[in-house]
């Protein structure tokens, strides 16, 4: 069985008036069929660029190459254009964060879902209309046949979310990238969500990239994490390894922020990292969290550090020891 | 111990302008004529080779210099009683461009405040200053502007106020626009929960903020105003002769247009040319004062 | 003795809405008779989700908005009766949106002093010594003080905003979502700086976010908005620990802490999301209501006290604790 997507160092430039900003930096992971792969971070990470990257719909001034990006096997980078497109849709899909922007105001939902279908099919009006109604309905759309008539701003945030997601589902992709897709939801709402897509996923066998900045989305629906900082991925794992001993500082320090009821002391000062984010614009040595991180050395300035593989799934971009990072954590717990 | 990262450091509002209307072609080719016209109508006194009005029946309808009777003595020859075109023209950019600045300044205000009030209050001000802007788009204004100027007679004075109280349509609507999308800004919020009174809120956080839609409305409005009296005086109902308007000069010229064409093509000319130069200006302000997106 | 700096009493704000061209205007009830009171020197707590009114009220708090019924209270004076400059100086905002809270024409050092020109508070030499004092209590370098806000980043904006707000000393600081626009790292930034100045400078927060977790951490006591009403409020311990509003519980269930052994929480909520213009008849959650019954549908419920706990439901839950503790 083949591995679902592949990506081997990839790079994303977009040439600004400031000069190169380096967005995505040899990022390299691998998704597999029935599981879902998180990437997370704050913003400016790289994270969405890295899926748009992957659609190649990157913006005009931005260039990408890496050393292999494959979808079941086939190669996606020497493709022409109207083969990325066919495959666009229909192998693998995405659900962005806003639906009003995601969706055409000036269509109804029946029209886009069926468009989607019959756009890479060529299937008859009557059976594209059959599977849009057999879509919303698994995304849990009551009267489906009513809401195939309606128009976007008909529809609640949480509905034109499920429609978004049925509208990827139409024609079946193998793997489907969800750019923040709960981040404009109420938390009711992103809670049954996440569940239809979990169990979509299992029911369909899709494999899933899911982005976010939130850790407790992370926690609960992923199946492995890659988080990215500045462009880069600096540490991977299975998500219980992640949070319970993370390895690279910038993941101990982004958990420690986070107000836990029940394990947080109320009141109490939060875990923080001083400074902000860099921009990775123009020439840069070394690892780009140094300012930030309380274990800086000399090294840390001007040695390129390479991800460092602990074992299988397992790697993290940092010049200290996996026994010291896991100190690290054990006194920053404490 | 470690070297710091060196931290971006994000250019001011100013330091962005000024780079944008450096580098901005269209601002500054329409910049340079601008001024070479405004030079001109300044100095007007000081260059013009002669007296505008000096009439001299001995010298009528000299070719331009390029033409084969032509010669240096008059550039641009003498109309048919014997003024130096050159000279006209020199003054005739006064009048175009102090009418254009006059009627801009007076409409702009009165379509300035009503438009943000519009936009600011809503409900019933919104409603009146709609049913304003209806009424006045509905009037013809070449067509009210000759009724008037028939009416009361016409004077440098009387055309720039009919032309200020009919083309302040564009200043509010576009104000209206601007002021409804700032209204809900959050800071507008802050400064009325500072305690700011309305005129300071509408002055010193709206004003602001909608001034670079302002400025390109006004570009245009100039031009606009410097048409109009240009149709108004070539109809006879603007400016009056002796006085130097570019349209006048026009009008006046039309008779001998299958001899001499050159008497409706050089004002003509210059005055399209004031024209184009006002809208790349604009064109170029809009461009240099848009709004950096968030970074 | 505790003192009550703010007491609601069955406020009400009531937009007319047109809701088509022939169909009339309809009344919008976007806040509909809150009671509640806010004791000094805590942080109260407001969540509920969008529509249900949360805004609205910071609104008529900060005097932004006209109330239509009811009454608020500031120091056991009406704040009809407070001037609208001197209701200034006891009660400030900070919003969430750090792009659009301040104003991009304007310096920093013009932003954070404007309090003081409105007020007229000293000559000009005070205020830059004022307005670098406050930014040196917040975070702020000084020479950000002729950066605008275009140049700084999200956090740094956030920190201007509470500068503003706090160069005129006031008594209470609203905070409607202080940080749920910024980074994760920026946000425990931001959260610490606002507990360490509210007991520096003896502050009282009103805290109105959607973020659980935040509350939780913060509050000193949890009021729970849905549609214009208060339907459960507690002191956070009480409420985080034992809900008695299925709708509370619902909302408990759906924070998704960082555990990943926890899964997904399921909530029962179903799908049919409420209209404000319209809304369902007696308990305005039966529609969503994994335990409603009939007299539910019929007959809206009345606030219930059981001692500092109140909820406002026919059958609050007993016993009941959410599945992320």
């Amino acid at each position: 069985m083949t591995t679902l997507l592949n990506i081997r160092a990839l790079y994303v430039n977009i040439s600004l008036s400031a000069g190169m900003l380096h967005a995505v930096r040899d990022v390299s992971f691998h998704v597999e069929r029935g599981e879902t792969l998180c990437l997370v971070g704050e913003s400016g990470c790289g994270k969405s660029l890295t899926a748009l990257a992957v659609m190649d719909i990157l913006p005009s001034r931005s260039v990408r190459w890496a050393e292999q990006i494959t979808l079941e096997g086939q190669d996606l980078q020497n493709l022409k254009d109207r083969h990325m497109s066919d495959l666009r849709g229909s192998r693998m899909a995405m659900i962005f964060q806003e639906p009003m922007t995601s969706l055409n105001p000036c269509y109804t939902i029946g029209n886009q879902l069926e468009e989607t279908l019959r756009r890479h099919r060529s299937a008859s009006r009557r059976e594209a209309r059959d599977r849009a109604v057999f879509l919303l309905e698994k995304v849990g759309i009551t009267a489906a046949g009513t809401r195939l008539k309606q128009y976007p701003h008909q529809l609640s945030g949480g509905l034109r979310q499920r429609v978004m997601i049925a509208m990827s589902l139409m024609c079946g992709p193998a793997l489907i990238i969800a750019d923040e897709p709960t981040t404009a939801l109420d938390v009711t709402i992103q809670a049954q969500i996440l569940s239809l897509l979990s169990s979509l996923q299992k029911e369909f066998g899709m494999g899933m990239i899911f982005i976010t900045h939130d850790l407790g989305i992370v926690a609960r629906i992923a199946t492995r994490v890659a988080v990215m900082y500045c462009g880069m991925v600096v540490e991977t794992g299975v998500v219980g390894e992640i949070f319970h001993s993370p390895l690279h500082p910038y993941t101990q320090g982004l958990l420690a922020c986070l107000p836990v009821p029940g394990k947080t002391r109320p009141g109490e000062h939060l875990g923080s990292i001083p400074g902000m984010v860099p921009t990775p614009i123009g020439d840069f040595s070394g690892c780009m969290f140094r300012n930030r991180c309380s274990h800086a050395m000399e090294e840390c300035c001007h040695e390129s550090i390479e991800l460092y593989r602990v074992s299988v799934e397992r790697a993290y971009r940092c010049l200290l020891s996996k026994e010291t990072c896991l100190a690290n954590h054990m006194t920053q717990k404490d | 111990m470690s070297q710091p990262i060196p931290e971006i450091v994000y250019p001011s509002p100013r330091q962005i302008m000024i780079r944008r209307t450096l580098t901005h072609k269209g601002f500054l080719i329409g910049a340079i004529m601008l001024l070479l016209i405004s030079a001109a109508a300044l100095l007007a006194p000081v260059l013009s080779p002669y007296d505008p009005y000096n009439q001299d029946l001995s010298r009528r309808m000299i070719n331009p210099v390029w033409h084969e009777n032509g010669s240096w003595e008059h550039p641009l020859g003498t109309d048919n009683l014997g003024r130096d075109y050159l000279s006209r023209l020199m003054y005739g950019a006064r009048i175009s461009l102090l009418l254009g600045g006059c009627a801009m300044l007076i409409s702009g205000v009165i379509g300035t405040s009503l438009g943000i009030a519009a936009g600011y209050f809503g409900g019933r001000v919104d409603m009146v200053v709609g049913f304003l802007i209806t009424a006045r788009l509905s009037m013809p204004v070449v067509l009210v502007a000759l009724a008037v100027v028939a009416l009361i007679g016409s004077s440098l004075n009387v055309i720039i106020w009919v032309l200020g109280l009919l083309i302040w349509d564009r200043f509010a609507v576009v104000m209206r626009a601007s002021t409804q999308q700032l209204r809900e800004m959050d800071y507008v919020n802050a400064a009325k929960a500072i305690g700011c009174s309305t005129l300071r809120v509408l002055v010193s956080e709206i004003l602001p903020n909608v001034f670079n839609n302002l400025i390109v409305v006004a570009t245009l409005e100039i031009a606009h105003a410097i048409l109009l009296e240009a149709a108004l005086s070539f109809l006879g109902m603007g400016v009056q002769p002796p006085l130097p308007s570019w349209g006048l000069m026009v009008a006046e010229g039309k008779e001998f247009m299958l001899f001499s064409p050159w008497v409706i093509f050089i004002p003509g000319t210059v005055l399209s040319l004031l024209v184009l130069a006002i809208n790349l200006m604009g064109d170029g302000i809009r461009d240099i004062t848009a709004p950096e997106g968030r970074s | 003795m505790k003192h009550q700096l703010i007491h609601i009493r069955e406020l009400t704000k009531t937009y007319r809405i047109s809701t088509g061209l022939f169909r009339g205007k309809h009344d919008l009830r976007a806040v509909n008779g809150v009671t509640l009171e806010v004791e000094q020197g805590t942080v109260f707590g407001l969540v509920g989700e969008s529509g249900c009114g949360k805004t609205t009220l910071s609104k008529l708090l900060l005097g932004l908005e006209q109330r239509t019924g009811g009454e608020i209270l500031f120091n056991n004076r009406p704040t009809e009766s407070i001037p609208r400059r001197d209701l200034a100086r006891h009660i400030q905002p900070v919003f969430q949106d750090p792009y659009s809270s301040l104003n991009p024409r304007k310096s920093v050092a013009s932003i954070i002093s404007l309090p003081l020109k409105v007020h007229r508070v000293g000559t000009m030499v005070d205020w830059s010594r004022r307005v670098q004092e406050i930014m040196d209590v917040v975070g702020l370098p000084p020479r950000l003080a002729n950066s605008y806000p275009g140049q700084l980043s999200g956090g740094q904006r956030q920190r201007v905003a509470v500068a503003r707000a706090l160069i005129m000393h006031p008594d209470v600081v609203v905070c409607d979502e202080p940080t749920s626009a910024l980074d994760v790292s920026v946000q425990s930034q931001i959260l610490n700086m606002l507990m360490d100045l509210r007991s520096e400078l003896g502050l009282t927060y009103i805290l109105i976010s959607h973020n659980l977790s935040v509350v939780e951490h913060m509050a000193s006591r949890v009021a729970v908005m849905y549609l214009g009403r208060i339907v459960e409020e507690a002191p956070t311990a009480t409420l985080f620990r034992s809900p008695h509003h299925p709708y509370t519980r619902a909302l408990l269930d759906s924070v998704l802490t960082p555990e990943p052994e926890k899964g997904l929480p399921e909530n029962h909520l179903g799908i049919a999301y409420p209209d404000p213009i319209d809304p369902p008849p007696g308990c305005t959650f039966h529609p969503r209501c994994p335990c409603a019954q009939d007299v539910c549908r019929k007959i809206p419920p009345c606030p219930v006290n059981i001692g500092n706990h109140m909820v406002e439901c026919h059958f609050p839950l007993n016993n009941s604790t959410p599945k992320y503790n």
